[in-house]
Order: C-alpha cells, then structure tokens, then sequence
C-alpha cells in the first residue's frame, strides 16, 4: 500500500489509515470503534484546515451514525461492507448533516431534503459522510479557483492548485483526512485532481453510477468519481456504488462479476499509447515520467504500440460546445423561484430572475450560461451544437476501431503537473486547456482511471497516468490499474 | 471568424435571464468571441454520413411502472428550501400582466 503518496512531497505527514478493507472488518470485529475513526477524521480536519479543502463537516450526524455502527456491532448485527469507514463528499452530492451549496453562492444555505443515491448506498454498507468539499462552482474549473468561497490549496505545494473541480476531495484524501472521497467527472474533473495530488482518481463507463442527487452539470458527460489511495480502496468503493437506479433512467447494468477484489497481470495485455497526446504541448517532465511507466509496463509483459485517434485533438472545442448547451440548461433552474438565493426587491417576476440569476451566479457559471445559450440559440445550433453532436459521433467511432486493435488506451492524464494558484485565473480558454487530455473520454462514455506514476524531475509535483478501457470494461480496467501500481 | 457585439453580449443575458452590469459586459464580449472563435475549430470537419449522438448508453425508452410510491418525504420537507410558499405551493410574482 506504501509508495502512493510521493515521498519527497512537501505535504504534512500523511495521517495513516489500514486499507478500507481492513478497516471495516476493524470495526465489525470491534476491535476498532467507528466512533474512533470518525474522531481521527473530524481532528485531522481540524488541523489542516489551512489548505481549504473541506467546505463544511457533518460532524453531528457521523457522530450519530458512529454510534448506530457501534451500537449494532456490539448486538452481534452485520454492519456492512465499509462499516464506520469515514469519507468525503463533493459539495455537489445531496448529503444530510450540512449544506449542499456545490461551492455556489447561489445555493448557499440549501438544505438537502434527501440523499444522493451513491451517497445512500455507501451509507447502507456503514460508511459514515464526515464533511463536504470544496470545488469549483458547479463543477466549472480545473483547478477550485472558480469556486465562490476559496480557493483549496495542494497538499503538496501550498502555492499550487490542487487540480478541479473536485480538488476539495482530492486533497483531502491526499492529507489523509479520510481514506476515500466522492468526486464528480464530466470533462476530467475526479482524474485531473487526482493526477495533480499523487492519489487514484477513479471516472466509471457513463451510467454506471446514479446521478441522483447530484447538482447537475452536463447530464450527457456526468459521472461519480472516487478518490482514493490505492486500486484496492477505489475497487472496494466502486463495487459498493455500482448498479441501476430507477430515479436515474440512464443508469446501466453491473459486471456479474462485481469491481471488488481485483487482481491483474499486465503479460499479453495489447495496450495503445493514444500517439496524439504524447506529441506537442505535453511538458516534458510529464512525458518523462509516462515513458517510464510505459517502459515498466513493458518489462511487465504489456504489448504496448502506438494508436492514433486522429479527431481526439478536436475534442476539447466539442466539449466547449456541448458542455455548456448542457449547462445553461441545467442552472435555468436556479431562477430564484424554486430554492437558492432570491433576490427579495423584484419589482416583477423578470427582475426576481435576472438579479437573482446575476447576484447568485459566479462568473464562470454566467460564462457556461451566455455560451450554452448562444450555441443552442436558432440560427446557430445546427452550426454549434448539432456539429459538436456529430463530430462526438467521430470520436467515438474512432475509439472503437482503435479498441479493435488495443485492449486498453493509455496516456497522460494533463499536460503539465499542478500549476500555480493565479496562473490561469484571467484567461478562461487557458484554463480550459487543463483538460484537453481529459475531455475525450467522456464524449466517448468510457471508463479511464488516473494512478500516481512518479513525480516530475523538476518540481516534485506528482504525475498521473491515464488508463482507458471500452465501455462498460470497468471491471478490466481496474485490474489493469492494480496490475500496473504494483509495478511503478 | 465569431467576433460578438456588446449589443450581442446584452441579448444574450437576457436570454438566459441574467442582469450584467457594465464590467462583466465588457469583459464578456472578449472573452465569449475567444471562446466561440475556439470551438470553431469544427465547421471545417467532414462529418458527412454521421448522425449526432445524443446519449451514449445505447438505452432506449427505459420505463417504470406508473404507480405512486411513498418515498417517505413530506411535502414540508421538500419546500423547505423555496423561498415563497403558501399552502404547499411555491409562490411566485405575477406572471400575467
């Protein structure tokens, strides 16, 4: 389990967890009480409160559940698979026990009148929501920057992003805060995080985690992401999540085999480096430390070759099309009528929208907004957003053929390590940019995971190597993943 | 080349329903024409015989059955978060002059 935090980091000390398995079997043998483990999280929250990662704890109610997880313990009841296992939440999963404001003034004080469906599937096993994290507003960002209340800094470099939008999360499980965390992917946002913070960043095949209860981005590209230490956690968690869920109609079947308990050997696996992203842009810190990884998986027995996706480069200009469609869609909820900020002087109806809309919003929602209007709008949505829909079909049909000829993709997951606090604040396409190895993926609809493959020679910072497989493949994905960080 | 207006900029926060002040006007009308000019990038791209894809999960028509359930939330519970209500509804300005 050791080596997964970068050991020339300048993060503090990591706080030690066992393993999620072994820390439940702790607690449903009572030998370890999840009222222990809920205080170990709570105070390590308490310290390192200086890198902004938790928005608000939901320290009453873990309190509570650590009590019932006990309580049932000690009557000679089962109290699940992740019994008293504390973890983190994205502040855009509904969750009892504090407000759910997705980093956003505008649903400040929004009280959650139920659950998330992830979030009452971990709950049933016994794991216990110990607080909520920071991200960019709405999920729009690279790096928690946008998010309307602070900005998270890097666990391992104060002066660094820790990566977006669920970079909250992703640092709090690289501090140690709590051995997993929820995040949310829908252009890159659980795998870039991760890359950026030395953890396993974890995005499923589309659907294959309810949405419900989660603020909506783009309803097309969001998926539930898990951060964690290691492939053994992350499986663990993903299995407990996995599966239909009426309130969610785009929700697909499990692997009959499950997601847990992977093993995996890298011999005769045909795995194609994507030829695209490892041309210009890419900085060479990154490229050094992705040859290496490449090099051992080889040595492993991989048949690594070079695959070219020729459109890939076009996706990004796709996803700055369709994600904002979806995204002015999805705020026109958000009207000042229905929950979140209103503005209270309206002089009519229009007014109560328009300053509610222009008090409550951030500027980078407004943007996604004027943009998704712009390319839905008649007259330009045959040009915008009926072009982007096309050429996603490209895209994908490109990711076929190149998964006739590969078992697996790999690549980098962005082209720089964590930059600077302020780097890219002022220049919106910039920040966009973070995420152009990224976006892809969830055009396509498949599953792809970030692991820690090194740090760069020049700043330390930890680099992530993605891993991709073909829809609906998270089960072979994952035993790639634990295959190959046994050999980095 | 998509080089937008200030006058553009204006509209299409009134689409969207969202009052701007003379700032963020400004600063919109540079940076929506960077982006737009960005994205496209596609209008050169021949995609003759595709279709466009709408949802990637191959679904099609997923159904449940049409009955009540009791998911065990009050209606009270629900409307807590509105800012207006009056007998179990949302109350909002007069819609019809």
């Amino acid at each position: 389990m050791g080596g997964i935090i970068a050991d020339n980091s300048s993060a503090p000390q990591e706080l030690r967890w066992e393993s999620i398995a072994e820390l439940a079997a702790q607690v449903r043998s009572g030998k370890t009480k999840a009222a222990d483990l809920v205080e170990k999280s709570l105070a390590q929250i308490a310290k390192l409160e200086e890198y902004k990662a938790i928005i608000a704890t939901t320290a009453e109610r873990a309190r509570e559940r650590a009590k019932q997880i006990d309580a049932k313990v000690a009557n000679g009841e089962d109290p699940g698979r992740l019994a008293g296992v504390p973890f983190i939440a994205k502040d855009n999963f509904l969750v009892f026990g504090a407000d759910t404001t997705a980093a956003s003034n505008i649903l400040k004080g929004f009280d959650a009148p139920y659950q998330s469906a992830v979030i009452k599937k971990l709950e049933a096993e016994g794991a216990i929501c110990v607080a909520k994290a920071n991200l960019d507003a709405f999920a729009h960002g690279a790096s928690t920057e946008n998010s309307d209340f602070f900005t998270t800094l890097n666990p391992h470099d104060k002066t660094r992003v820790p990566g977006g939008s669920s970079g909250g999360s992703a640092a709090s499980v690289a501090l140690g805060i709590a051995p997993f965390a929820l995040g949310t992917d829908t252009g890159g946002s659980t795998r870039q995080p991760g890359s950026f913070v030395g953890i396993v960043g974890y995005k499923p095949t589309y659907g294959l985690m309810s949405r419900s209860g989660i603020v909506a981005m783009a309803s097309s590209l969001d998926t539930v992401g898990t951060f964690a230490r290691n492939i053994d956690d992350a499986s663990l968690v993903i299995d407990v999540m996995a599966g239909k869920d009426e309130l969610d109609s785009t929700t697909i079947d499990r692997d009959t085999m499950g997601y847990a308990d992977v093993q995996g050997d890298l011999t005769g696996k045909k795995i194609g480096i994507i030829k695209e992203y490892m041309g210009e842009g890419l900085a060479d810190d990154v490229r050094e430390q992705i040859e290496q990884a490449i090099a051992k998986m080889r040595e492993a027995g991989a048949e690594v070759t070079e695959v070219s996706l020729p459109s890939i480069s076009l996706a990004l200009a796709v996803y700055y099309i369709l994600c904002p469609a979806e995204v002015s869609s999805n705020l026109s909820r958000f009207d000042g009528q229905r929950y979140g900020y209103a503005y209270a002087d309206a002089a009519n109806l229009d007014e109560s929208y328009t300053k509610s809309r222009e008090i409550g919003f951030g500027k980078e929602a407004k943007r996604r907004i004027m943009i998704g209007t712009y390319v839905l709008s008649s007259g330009y949505y045959d040009a915008y957003y009926k072009k982007a829909q096309t050429v996603r079909t490209k895209l994908i049909q490109e990711a076929e053929a190149a998964f006739k000829q590969v078992d697996f993709l790999i690549g980098p997951v962005a082209p720089t390590t964590a930059f600077k606090i302020g780097e890219n604040a002022n220049n919106p396409l910039a920040m966009y940019l973070a995420d152009v190895m990224t976006v892809a993926i969830n055009l396509i609809g498949v599953p792809a995971v970030s692991i820690p493959c090194g740090v760069s020679g020049e700043n330390g910072l930890p680099v992530g190597l993605q891993l991709i497989a073909p829809q609906h493949k998270d089960r072979a994905l994952l035993e790639l993943a634990k295959a190959t960080e046994e050999i980095l | 080349m998509t080089k937008l207006t200030r006058d553009d900029v204006l509209r299409l926060a009134q689409l969207a329903r969202i009052s701007l002040n003379d700032d963020e006007a400004t600063e919109f009308t540079d940076e929506l024409s960077a982006i737009l000019q960005y994205v496209e990038q596609l209008s050169g791209v021949d995609v003759s015989g595709l279709k466009p894809t709408n949802q990637v999960t191959g679904l099609t028509n997923v159904m449940r059955t049409d009955e009540v359930k009791d998911y065990g939330y009050a209606p009270s519970d629900l409307l807590k978060n509105v800012p207006k209500t009056e007998a179990n509804q949302l109350k909002v300005k007069r819609m019809i002059g």
